[in-house]
């Protein structure tokens, strides 16, 4: 099964919504409580990353049996150092984004600490892409 | 304790009530940063805070939390409302600091995370 959501950067008030369907989905198909808050913590990290820092984004969600894939990528300045933005502290966030309570610097590993698998690739001036999959059962 | 319990501790006014007033809560977690908030591992707290957006009610949502106490008398809009209808969360409004209303909550016997 195959789930698309576009993300509008800047539009805090939607912030979530995505991340919110896909919850739904996880709770209607009875995956393990634990394992859905950790999905939906890290979809929502990512979602909020895309609100704060792209112009626009996207996230894909693939499900298959045992385990979700959940691609996010976005159109936006991009990541010079990927190595530094997953530094816990470490954030490029604006006054604006830290007023809706987040911009410390803990999305990206906070994003690690909730999946199985993660990649992100970046290319300055145009986006950034996270992939991130996590089993259902250990 | 029980949420009617933490209500006439803090002195607090019922934004949504979700008839959750029976609910017995057992821990506490104060914070004004969400990315906190989604670090945490447990799930059946109250989250007590004096930011008052709708990511809070996202925040909590996504991290399971089903009670959500603003401090510092903060203004609930009626799109959190609605977004916390949605997830079957309950918000309470005092008027306290948020440090007045931990140190009554924490007196009375609700206990920190960690």
């Amino acid at each position: 099964m195959e789930f698309t959501y576009h993300i509008e950067g800047g539009d805090f008030s939607r912030a979530g919504a995505a991340s919110s369907e896909v919850k739904k989905i996880l709770k209607q198909l009875n995956i393990d409580l634990a394992v859905i808050k950790r999905v939906v913590v890290a979809l929502y990290e990512a979602e909020v990353n895309v609100v704060a820092h792209a112009h626009e984004g996207i996230m894909k969600i693939t499900l298959a049996p045992d385990s979700i894939e959940a691609v996010i990528a976005d159109k936006g300045p991009g990541i010079p150092d990927i190595a530094l933005a997953m530094q816990e502290g470490y954030s490029t966030a604006s006054p604006r984004v830290r007023e809706m309570g987040f911009g410390a610097g803990m999305g990206l590993p906070n994003i690690k600490k909730n999946c199985d698998r993660l990649e992100i690739e970046s290319t300055v001036n145009a986006g950034t892409t996270v992939k991130m999959t996590t089993f259902f059962t250990g | 304790m029980t949420l009617q319990e933490i209500i006439n501790r803090v002195g607090a006014e019922v934004v949504l009530d979700n008839h959750q007033q029976e609910r017995e809560v057992k821990y506490a977690f104060a914070a004004d940063l969400m990315s906190d908030v989604l670090r945490l591992d447990a799930s059946e707290v109250i989250l007590i805070t004096g930011l008052a957006n709708p990511q809070v009610i996202r925040t909590a949502e996504m991290s399971d939390i089903p009670l959500i106490l603003f401090v510092r008398g903060k203004g609930v809009t009626p799109e959190m409302i609605a977004l916390a209808q949605e997830s079957n969360i309950s918000l309470l409004r005092c008027k306290q600091s948020m440090f007045k209303a931990c140190g009554e909550l924490y007196a009375a016997g609700l206990q920190p995370l960690y």
